[in-house]
């Protein structure tokens, strides 16, 4: 009797051990490159952190306004020694800091946004934000008059470069001769810089403002002016009431879900994460009603072909601003030659330097 | 008007200072527990989570070191300037020059070995740093220009020249077009301290804050600097050699804080690329003059501003308290420190009533 007493109480001891062990929670950490109040880029990847947050058996934390370089090294090498089971990285200059933190702590599962590197327990993501700004363009090519379309930027890298590409390659199937200012402000996120910039090209006569920046100051100098604008990052209509018509936008909440549930469960793999519409990871944002009916057909259903894998957004023909073609007729451009793309298409006026 | 009266003490205080000083600090963070309270944040807990994470572990002083470093030798060139009241702002431009001698040596003479090779990448921080440091000099002494304008606006030309060189001739072939130099050959990499993550950058702080405290206490020129600082033309009637000074001034002062672009650069990201531009110049005129341009208050000042920004990031983590609130709690200990810095050197007394 006393045998089968001392065993049940071991079985229900073991029980317990496994229901204890499965009670751990999983800590998520991020580290983003702005204030979470910038209405662009690190809110975008707040709201991602926020539907992880919802999840049972999972708390997170973030730090803010993290720059790039040793400082980020120090703020995940504090986050892993915390005992944080999963760090995002949310800015291409963590990258080279996040390699060697890994290094230090293989248990802890990493993943770099925007970036190339990787590692055993380190992997990289993004989307293809391309595919949204390819849709953006499509709506500001058909509201321009002036047939000029301005473009703040911040920094010369292809991942901005592939984006200018896509949106003056989306208004040319619209209005074929229509050409892109580009201007560099050299900074992710600077209010007042990016307001000036929006309004130098101004100056030069677009009429439809876009920008590759995390502050809505473009958006105002456009809506100040009264012409239109295209966001990004989130839906910036807030800031410009009249002038934005649509935004391509972020929707990392999903995706970051999917790769929590993948580290809970063992099948996570460290690998390039780079997903499109398909995956519901970037959109386009409700367009304005200035959009006349038919163009949001028309864009609405590009969408529907791009996400359907029927149309890419860099097919060929495309030459670059010399005339050269860079892709040839028909050939689909490869995922390499998107993340090294430094040259311009046909139509941008600017240099990537 | 009010019945007080404001004297210039004749000796300002010396040990009193202290206690003026720590007072100070213990109120601006009063200040801040009670702004994070009026948050809804646990006030007590973040002053712990403060100085937890500050000071509380091995690895979080191993980072108030690190951080200090780039942090005391700015402060220690911008003392040097500052005490023959010469208002050097550059050392911020002078830091990135700094950065980019030492990354022309660690690029073009790669295979050197790192015996020849850091103290040539020392060399070169040091005469780049001191050139961006020696121009405003002599356009001080030859054209009257104002160095507090010149200075200023040589940090922009210094962070464009950066920009230029990382987006072009120096970038890395591999990086995707991302601006950032290819990484430095391991002969080039400032080295950690044993299995410590303190880099031998902290030897160098050492090396350079005794160098500058013999030479103010203990040297001619040293003497003929404090005396020129105080009164420049009582000196240049004395027949100091006022011009040689403000020119051996700025290039120490520049090539100084070219050692700091250097360390970081080298030791911290191992490479050369915009990020390394956080301030630390602008960073250094506020460290230097806290500390009343004396290097060993210098270097008690560094580590604390660097233990502050180290502690925040935890306070961030472990109670999203928003990064602008650093810049706050900083200013507020400024504020402070100034105001008890007034007490040090003035008194106040009740007018008596005759």
């Amino acid at each position: 009797m006393r045998k089968f007493f001392l065993f049940s109480v071991l079985v229900s001891l073991v029980i317990c051990g496994f229901a204890f062990a499965g009670d751990k929670p999983v800590k998520v950490g991020f580290v983003y490159v702005s204030p979470i109040g910038d209405a662009g880029y690190s809110y975008a990847h707040e709201q991602g952190r926020l539907a992880v947050d919802g999840m049972d058996g999972v708390t997170s934390s973030f730090v803010e306004s993290v720059p790039e370089g040793p400082d980020s090294e120090r703020v995940m090498l504090n986050m892993a020694r915390k005992g944080y089971d999963i760090i995002f990285a949310t800015s291409f200059g963590y990258m080279d800091p996040m390699l060697k933190v890994a290094k230090k702590f293989p248990d802890v599962v990493f993943m770099h946004c925007s970036g190339f590197k990787s590692a055993k327990n380190m992997g990289n993501y993004f989307g293809r934000m391309y595919q949204a700004r390819y849709l953006s363009g499509m709506v500001a090519g058909a509201m321009t008059k002036t047939k000029t379309l301005g473009y703040v930027a911040a920094f010369p890298i292809p991942e901005v470069i592939r984006g200018i590409n896509a949106f003056t390659l989306g208004a040319q199937v619209v209005n074929p001769d229509v050409e892109v200012r580009v201007v560099w402000t050299k900074t992710w996120y600077d209010p007042a810089t990016e307001k000036e910039a929006a309004k130098s090209l101004l100056d030069v006569g677009a009429d439809v403002i876009a920008q590759h920046q995390d502050s809505p100051g473009p958006q105002e100098a456009a809506e100040e002016k009264g012409v239109y604008s295209v966001g990004y990052n989130s839906d910036m209509s807030a800031f410009a009431p009249k002038a934005h018509l649509c935004a391509p936008i972020w929707k990392w909440g999903g995706f970051y879900k999917e790769i929590v549930d993948n580290v809970r469960r063992g099948t996570w793999e460290s690998k390039a994460y780079w997903y499109g519409l398909e995956h519901g990871i970037i959109d386009l944002s409700p367009m304005s009603d200035s959009v006349p009916q038919d163009i949001q057909k028309q864009v609405l259903a590009m969408k529907k072909d791009i996400a359907a894998g029927k149309v890419t957004v860099f097919t060929g023909t495309v030459k670059d601003q010399e005339g050269k073609i860079r892709i040839a007729d028909g050939v689909v451009a490869s995922d390499k030659e998107l993340l090294g793309m430094t040259w311009f298409v046909q139509g941008v006026i600017g240099t990537t330097q | 008007m009010l019945g007080l009266k404001i004297t210039k003490r004749q000796e300002p205080l010396v040990w009193s200072s202290c206690l003026i000083l720590m007072g100070a600090v213990v109120l601006s963070l009063a200040l801040s527990a009670l702004m994070l309270a009026l948050q809804d944040k646990p006030p007590l807990t973040a002053i712990a989570l403060l100085f937890n994470g500050a000071f509380g572990s091995w690895w979080a002083v191993e980072s108030c070191l690190i951080k200090a470093v780039p942090i005391f030798l700015c402060s220690l060139g911008v003392a040097v300037a500052f005490r023959l009241q010469i208002w050097n702002i550059g050392a911020e431009g002078q830091y990135a020059m700094g950065a980019i001698g030492a990354t022309w040596v660690a690029l073009t003479f790669p295979d050197l070995p790192g015996y020849i090779m850091l103290p040539g990448m020392l060399l070169a921080a040091f005469i780049t740093g001191g050139l961006w440091g020696l121009i405003p000099a002599v356009l001080k002494l030859r054209m009257r220009a104002n160095e507090i304008i010149v200075t200023l606006m040589f940090n922009y030309l210094a962070i464009l020249f950066l920009d230029y060189l990382v987006y072009g001739p120096w970038k890395d072939p591999v990086s995707f077009g991302f601006p950032m130099t290819p990484e430095f050959s391991p002969s080039a990499v400032v080295g950690k301290i044993g299995n410590t993550e303190l880099n031998w950058g902290l030897a160098l702080c050492l090396f350079a804050g005794l160098a500058i405290w013999i030479f103010f206490r203990f040297t001619r020129y040293g003497y003929e600097l404090k005396a020129s600082g105080e009164n420049i033309r009582a000196a240049r009637y004395a027949g100091l050699p006022y011009d040689r000074l403000v020119m051996v001034v700025m290039i120490l002062s520049g090539a100084l804080a070219g050692w700091a672009g250097f360390i970081e650069a080298s030791a911290t990201i191992n490479r050369l690329q915009p990020s390394i531009m956080i301030g630390y110049g602008y960073t250094a005129i506020v460290v230097a003059w806290l500390a009343r341009l004396n290097p060993v208050n210098i270097a008690v000042a560094s580590i604390l501003l660097a233990g502050l920004r180290v502690g925040l990031e935890n306070l961030q983590l472990d109670l999203q308290v928003p990064a602008a609130f650093g810049g706050i709690m900083e200013g507020l200990i400024l504020l402070t420190v100034l105001a008890g810095s007034f007490f040090i050197d003035y008194t106040i007394r009740t007018r008596k009533k005759t």
